[in-house]
């Protein structure tokens, strides 16, 4: 049967492995794999001749629930998508909509700089998630736990913008589920200069720490060429040595008036494209979020501050009934490129299809290439430096 | 390069008869291309100096509903050099009978992107892709029988004796 043609050949393969070869399972459960990714590898000793990534164990038919719900229902599912980074998700289905019913231009500038305040904040906390974890799968245990208390804080605070820890809803198309709290921007400040002089002592516990270096530098080599053909994104490409940031290439929301770098490897140790530096891109990409997070801050104390009449929920329409059209939507998430297609009938307010494309199943795609004939310990320090969540790569 | 400028390189390089339509009301406009000439096509964006899509940002397949007998393959194509987007389509008409599914061409020789994208439509969608290295379902268990993403999909009472419950 032609269907089932590419499934025989598999069973074949893995059921005819030679003697000196092993076929071995790593995960769904296991905690290296980041969530309940299944690697089936093709072993000889130590060595991985072939890693066959399987799927799937976090489906939850994302793209079928969203032909059923209108926009605004969709949002929260969006949130469950990269759950480490839930307001950049909202960000990127919110545009989209937005953008859809032409109303993205009469956004007021004030909702506009909370939501990149937010995203970036979130930003943040997904990037201290992956070098926390990244760490204890090299295993530094300390990291992840200063991580994770830093990591709080901004949990702290959009708690207290959101009502909720992880899974926001905060983004409404056409404005915001409230306006941020009293004091929030001030908060931002604190906790800017709080964290400084803890991402020094991280840099000087981690980044420089030199067995942390001589498991990470010139292991999983990822050429250029290779990551842009695998759809690679986000730290991913960067990390092989790509200046390319959608935030800087689309010039979405505010990005264009904010003051802030790419960062892109460089190779100051290891060689461009391993491990160490796409770890090191999420780094520096951390300095340049707070950079952004200042500038916010003091956008929403002055020129866009707080006025008694300011409603966020203004522009919020009551039913979204986009035009005919198909549109795709791309944004930059702390993974990569993050996209939704909708195609709109004109007549319901629920879309005809949703597609994600989520960075993470994209950046995962290219691990049975770079981890042919690593050994399995270089393994789990390659799924880690790929930073995927599976929520996003299952749906 | 604008979207005309693309379409005119197109029908310079393989005749008129490879735009099969123009797809331009919404914010994007999109090329159907004949589905047969997909790869070429692809390749031809791909290589040319002008165009240089070197980045497939997104690969979807599309079920256009129970009346309309029509499944479709989009595809998003971006470069990442010259800065430019560009959509394109292929349609196929399809009885949805699932011992006979629709066809495309796979674009995996092109963009390794389409590999899990491509077996992602097969499997949620049922479309299938000639040429494809590995065609197996992705998200959903290899005995998985039907298409849940098809307009018209009932869900199964069972799985392996395990109540669906709805």
């Amino acid at each position: 049967m032609k269907y089932t043609e590419a499934l025989e050949r598999y069973q074949h393969k893995i059921n005819s492995v030679s003697s000196e070869e092993m076929v071995l399972n790593l995960g769904p459960q296991h905690p290296s794999t980041h969530g309940v990714l299944r690697l089936e590898l093709i072993t000889d000793g130590e060595v991985v001749k072939e890693v066959i990534p399987h799927l799937g164990y976090l489906h939850r038919c994302f793209e079928k629930h969203a032909e059923a719900l209108n926009y605004s229902q969709i949002i929260p599912f969006t949130d469950r998508m990269d759950y480490m980074a839930s307001m950049n998700n909202n960000h990127a289905f919110v545009m989209g909509v937005e953008k859809m019913l032409g109303i993205e231009d009469k956004i007021p500038k004030r909702v506009e700089y909370i939501r990149v305040l937010v995203c970036e904040l979130n930003r943040i906390a997904s990037h201290l998630i992956a070098i926390g974890t990244y760490g204890i799968d090299i295993g530094a245990f300390t990291p992840f736990l200063w991580c994770f208390r830093d990591r709080e804080h901004i949990m702290n605070m959009l708690e207290w913008t959101s009502g909720a820890r992880m899974l926001y809803n905060y983004i409404w198309i056409g404005g915001l589920f409230y306006d941020v709290p009293v004091g929030f921007e001030e908060r931002c400040v604190e906790f800017v200069k709080y964290f400084k002089p803890k991402m020094k002592e991280l840099n000087e516990l981690l980044t420089e720490n030199q067995i942390f270096i001589s498991r990470t530098a010139n292991v999983g080599v990822l050429p250029l060429d290779v990551a842009i053909n695998y759809g690679c994104s986000g730290p991913m490409l960067r990390g092989s040595g790509l200046k390319y940031d959608l935030r800087r290439e689309d010039e979405y929301s505010v990005y264009p008036e904010l003051d802030f770098e790419i960062p892109y490897a460089k190779g100051e140790i290891g060689t461009v494209g391993d491990c160490w530096n796409r770890y090191k891109v999420r780094i520096d990409e951390i300095a340049e979020s707070l950079k952004i997070i200042e500038q916010c801050a003091i956008k929403l104390q002055h020129e866009h501050k707080r006025t008694p009449d300011f409603d966020p929920r203004a522009l919020v329409p009551k039913k979204v009934v986009p035009k005919q059209q198909d549109f795709y939507c791309r944004a930059e998430n702390p993974k990569g490129e993050i996209g939704f297609y909708f195609i709109a009938d004109g007549k319901s307010d629920k879309p005809f299809r949703v597609k994600s494309r989520g960075p993470s199943f994209n950046n995962l795609s290219v691990i049975s290439e770079i981890s042919k004939g690593v050994l399995i310990a270089d393994l789990v320090a390659i799924i880690g430096s790929i930073d995927i969540v599976l929520g996003e790569v299952d749906r | 390069m604008t979207f005309t400028e693309i379409k005119e390189l197109l029908i310079q390089k393989f005749g008129p008869d490879i735009i099969e339509a123009e797809e331009t009301q919404g914010l994007q406009p999109a090329l159907v291309i004949k589905k047969d000439h997909i790869v070429e096509v692809c390749l031809m964006l791909r290589d040319n100096e002008n165009t240089w899509f070197d980045f497939l940002s997104n690969l979807s397949g599309v079920d256009y509903g129970v009346e309309a007998q029509k499944f479709g393959v989009v595809y998003h194509l971006s470069s990442i050099l010259k800065k430019h987007q560009l959509v394109l389509k292929v349609y196929q008409q399809n009885d949805r009978d699932e011992q006979n599914l629709p066809v495309f061409k796979s674009v995996t020789s092109i963009w390794k992107t389409a590999d899990w994208h491509e077996r992602e439509a097969f499997d949620l969608l049922g479309i299938y892709f000639e040429g494809h290295p590995d065609l197996r379902r992705i998200l959903l268990p290899d005995d998985w029988e039907g298409y849940p993403l098809r307009k018209d999909y009932k869900t199964a009472e069972q799985y392996h004796n395990i109540k669906i419950d709805m």
